[in-house]
């Protein structure tokens, strides 16, 4: 798995290539804390090329609601999959998170809730 | 590969209990599960258990100890497909204990995990635990009939 930091003004968009599974998640957690550390507030998760996940990925994403819910941090993930959306939406976490289709619909989502 | 004139079909596939093979662990059962016709839409489901199962055993049952080895069966009907996971000198885990948790109790305590087995019991329809002397093997089933294709 490869992850791809991208900057857009007040963004971080975190590309999310391969899988996501108990090998390779703690790679995405480290990236997602390195941002949290530089004290953005919006982050992006892009998600077209992740194909697939498994409970560790999906634990990553869950440890960092409550966190950022505290410290006013935004994470949206976009473009996931039909099979993985799917691993989110088992477990009711598609509820829990926010995920939307596309990147556009991501910003919209980032802007409404200013 | 075909096999509409065999009952069963069994495939073993072995591996060190390290977390960098889970990719081949999923690599097996997809290719197997592919090359016996099921469904494309069923695989995922049937590969993602196990993975989970796998990835519990490497991390909690070894301590991601490479020099331990975990096996797998899986056994394919024209019904069915049966994976067998086995687990040498392993810690037993009553799974008949196993009581979903709390999603939400999960994200307020800001918890890395937990979610796995929940998931699995989501994703297949049976899944048994047996313990042989030090031996475990956890059987997850999964119907799927598949089409009879005729000669």
């Amino acid at each position: 798995m490869k992850i791809n930091s991208l900057y857009k003004e007040d963004l971080t968009i975190l590309v999310v290539d391969g899988e996501l599974d108990a090998s390779s998640s703690i790679l995405l957690d480290e990236s997602i804390e390195s941002v949290v550390a530089q004290g953005k507030k919006k982050i992006l998760i892009d998600g077209q090329s992740l194909n697939y996940i498994s409970s560790a990925g999906l634990g990553v994403f869950m440890s960092h609601v409550q966190e950022f819910e505290e410290k006013g941090i935004q994470m949206i993930l976009f473009g996931l999959n039909e099979k993985v959306l799917r691993v989110f939406q088992i477990l009711g976490l598609d509820q829990l998170l926010s995920i939307t289709a596309s990147e556009d619909e991501a910003i919209q989502l980032l802007n409404a809730s200013l | 590969m075909s096999n509409q004139y065999v009952s069963e079909m069994n495939y073993h596939y072995q591996f060190s209990c390290d977390r960098r093979n889970l990719k081949s662990v999923r690599d097996f059962v997809a290719s197997v599960l592919r090359d016996e016709n099921f469904s494309e839409n069923e695989i995922p489901a049937v590969v993602l258990a196990v993975d989970e199962i796998c990835a519990n055993l490497i991390v909690h049952s070894h301590q991601s100890d490479p020099n331990d080895v975990i096996e797998i069966w899986l056994k394919v009907t024209l019904e069915t497909v049966i994976c067998e996971i086995i687990d040498q000198d392993s810690m037993f885990y009553d799974f008949s204990t196993h009581k979903n948790p709390d999603i939400h109790q999960i994200v307020r305590e800001g918890k890395n995990g937990g979610v796995g087995l929940m998931l699995v019991k989501c994703l297949v329809d049976k899944v048994e635990v047996e313990r042989h002397g030090t031996q475990s093997i956890w059987r997850l089933t999964k119907e799927s009939p598949r089409p009879v294709f005729n000669s």
